[in-house]
């Protein structure tokens, strides 16, 4: 028999409009409509159709984005609110780590509390009274458990709350993103409970944003998108699945800021060489100074317009596209056309960090290419074999000018990609590397969880 | 609805201890502390005392039998203080919990008790004040009277939940209610024998076709008006208690105010955890 069933589950929360926040009291027995106002002009489904079963003892983690229905799952499993339609069936006692502390009263003891707060979750004082040391011990709150609770800093308020919530000893922990509480040290302790509980056959509902901890900790996923369970099952496919998901949606979202950027520029005379110094001595440039206009990290995009770049695209591996991975390949293709012939030019391109630092820089005239002619109109390609950059937003420059710098056409930063990883290195540039070790110096096994 | 009123029961502990709660955050800070519980309606009294022998001594209300007045205005006040905080506190105890609704399985239920019963506490810890006056003023109990004492508690009880739990529903949804509460509860105060005795009211009035007069009919619909004779009848007056069928009739009239109130209160319980 399976710890917890939806079936079908539909959730529909009702949605008040305008007319219906100045419909107070009096309007409402004026109008006799007391009733009839207590229905909702819209109504905005958070969950739809959702199917779930988790076996006695699993894992089961949910995923997704903010507002994708999480919290609402949680919600109806723990009973705290009702399903608009489909049916919620859950098979043990229920602990529901959602709000940590809900109901602690400020201004009485840490102590009181416990006591309070362990009743409401349905323990018996002489339960509590039996567990009472551990809870504190676990809290880390030993010297202050007499203090009133309103002295207690957050991470000492939503630990005394975990700490009791962890010990009603439930058949079923449902943890909405609350490993976000308190210290290094003391998640680390958290997530050794949730262990033992996964030992002891317990059944956890976990719902958060830490996609690692669904990939190692459950024993199945799913993914929740506006309200409707799009993927179940493994938690790694259903990770997967998501991640791909999100950077595809973060692709459009860049892409049409780009377009965005792209269109508000107007043509400018190039920038006025006053007003150049300027910047670069309020930046407090020293001797060695890269081209002044580097400083000016404003997107725009200026230039004579006798070469004009017309599109930019960037490719990954699979086609256009606006997120990367590390170490994947990147294209970056300019359409240009100079409506007259031309001799004297060069194309450039710098990739900037999105604290302006220059990540990498180069022109055609840098690698000692000599411009012969250019007419008509052309393709300038630029191929990253990789592009080993850490994570993070980056901005892209693409010129064409003189040699001597005189600018045809420059687009400043107003090309954004974004770089993924799976490792949180530090720094800017990844250089492909590996780690060799001696037989003396050992390591476990990569999927154990203390090496996080 | 049967069903839920056994959890009511079942959760018994855990309205003992948020009453309990209630009663230790409240002066927690104040250097009185509990004894807050005993100066405060001593305080009351004094306030209504003063203006009502001092500043407005009325001559009709001299002429009517309420020798010693503090005694007499102690016998309503107090339990009008109980009735009148568990109303204003019920109004608003779903909206300031509304964490517990939202986050936390909760039954929602006991909030409105928890709102009547700690302030019945109050009004007990009152009780030993108010005897320590009877017995300064020499006005003897009759035992057979303090028999119907429990019943009027009860009764008040019942009466109060019901009208907290209508209160607590519909504030969710109208907090208008909580401002216009205030303002009606003074109404109710003046327009109940608190402060005076309902024989003032007796005479008032025009009778028309036979019928008592219209102050009269007015006061006999007044719920409180009837737990305030029977609280001055049982402990102020002597005399055999002659209000007790009017007080079996407001326990009908309670408890019919506790089912409207709780069938209300079953009915909108959805739509707290989404209104709060």
């Amino acid at each position: 028999m399976p710890a917890i069933e939806l079936d079908h589950v539909s959730k529909v929360y009702r949605r008040h409009g305008r007319r219906r926040r100045f419909a107070t009291l009096k309007s409402a027995l004026l109008t006799g409509s007391l009733v009839r106002h207590l229905r909702p002009d819209e109504s905005f489904s958070a969950l739809r159709d959702v199917s779930v079963s988790v076996p006695k003892g699993a894992c089961f983690g949910v995923i997704g984005r903010n507002g994708s229905g999480k919290s609402t799952l949680l919600k109806l499993v723990a009973g705290i609110t009702k399903p608009t339609s489909g049916s919620v069936r859950v098979h043990g006692r229920v602990s529901a780590l959602i709000e940590l502390g809900a109901g602690f009263h400020p201004e009485i003891s840490g102590r009181e509390n416990v006591f309070i707060n362990g009743i409401m979750l349905g323990l018996s004082r002489r339960e509590i009274s039996d567990r009472f040391d551990e809870i504190v011990e676990f809290a880390e709150l030993e010297d202050f458990i007499d203090a009133p609770v309103k002295t207690y800093s957050s991470g000492m308020y939503m630990r005394l709350g975990f700490a009791v919530a962890i010990n009603v000893d439930p058949d079923i922990l449902l943890v909405d993103e609350v490993l976000a509480v308190g210290d290094a040290g003391f998640s680390l302790k958290c997530l050794d409970k949730f262990a033992e509980f996964k030992r002891r056959g317990k059944t956890i509902l976990l719902v958060t944003h830490g996609l690692s901890m669904v990939e190692r900790f459950c024993d199945e996923a799913v993914w929740l998108e506006a309200g409707e369970s799009r993927t179940i099952g493994d938690p790694k496919r259903v990770v997967q699945r998501y991640l791909t998901d999100v950077e595809q949606t973060e692709d459009k979202h860049l892409a049409a800021q780009d377009a965005k950027a792209q269109q508000t520029p107007v043509m400018q005379a190039p920038a006025d060489p006053q007003a150049l110094s300027d910047a670069s001595e309020t930046q407090g440039a020293d001797d060695a100074k890269p081209p002044a206009d580097m400083f000016l990290a404003k997107e725009g995009r200026w230039g004579s317009g006798a070469v004009r770049i017309q599109e930019v695209t960037l490719e990954g591996p699979g086609g256009p596209a606006h997120v990367f991975h590390t170490g994947d390949p990147m294209t970056i293709r300019m359409q240009v056309s100079a409506a007259h012939p031309v001799d004297d030019f060069a194309f450039g391109v710098s990739i900037f960090s999105p604290d302006g630092v220059c990540c990498y820089g180069t022109n055609t005239d840098i690698e000692e290419m000599r411009s012969k002619s250019l007419q008509g109109d052309g393709e300038v390609v630029f191929a990253i074999e990789r592009l080993d950059l850490v994570e993070g937003t980056y901005k892209l420059d693409v010129a064409v000018h003189k040699r001597d710098g005189f600018s045809y056409d420059y687009h400043r930063l107003l090309y954004t990609f974004r770089v993924k990883s799976r490792t949180k290195d530090a720094g800017i540039y990844r250089p492909r590397h590996v780690w060799r070790f001696t037989d003396n110096v050992r390591f476990k096994e990569p999927d154990s969880r203390t090496d996080d | 609805m049967l069903f839920n009123l056994r959890q009511l029961f079942r959760h018994r502990a855990l309205i003992q201890i948020l009453v309990a709660r209630d009663l230790k955050a409240r002066y927690r800070g104040s250097v009185l502390g509990f004894f807050w519980s005993f100066v405060n309606p001593l305080l009351l009294l004094l306030v209504y005392s003063l203006v009502f022998t001092i500043i407005f001594p009325r001559a009709e209300m001299l002429g009517a039998d309420v020798h010693p007045y503090a005694v007499f205005l102690f016998c309503g006040l107090l339990p009008w203080t109980w009735f009148a905080s568990s109303l204003s506190d019920g109004a608003s105890v779903l909206i300031l919990n509304g964490n517990l609704i939202k986050k936390v399985m909760f039954p929602v239920e006991i909030l409105p008790m928890v709102s009547v019963l700690s302030n019945m506490v109050h009004f007990l810890f009152g009780l030993p004040i108010l005897f320590g006056f009877l017995w300064f003023y020499g006005i003897s109990l009759r035992p057979i009277e303090l028999v119907w004492f429990p019943l009027v508690l009860a009764v008040q009880f019942i009466l109060t939940l019901g009208l907290a739990m209508v209160l607590a529903s519909l504030t969710v949804h109208f907090r208008d209610i909580k401002d216009l509460l205030a303002n009606v509860l003074t109404l109710w105060f003046f327009a109940s024998p608190i402060i005076y005795p309902m024989s003032l009211v007796e005479g008032r009035g025009p009778s028309f076709m036979g019928l008592p007069p219209v102050g009269k009919v007015l006061m006999n619909c007044n719920p409180f008006a009837h737990l305030a004779i029977s609280y001055q009848e049982i402990l102020f007056y002597d005399g055999p208690f002659g209000h007790w069928k009017w007080l079996l009739a407001l326990a009908v009239g309670g408890t019919a105010m506790f089912v409207l109130g709780y069938w209300l209160f079953d009915r909108l319980r959805d739509s707290f955890v989404e209104e709060v």
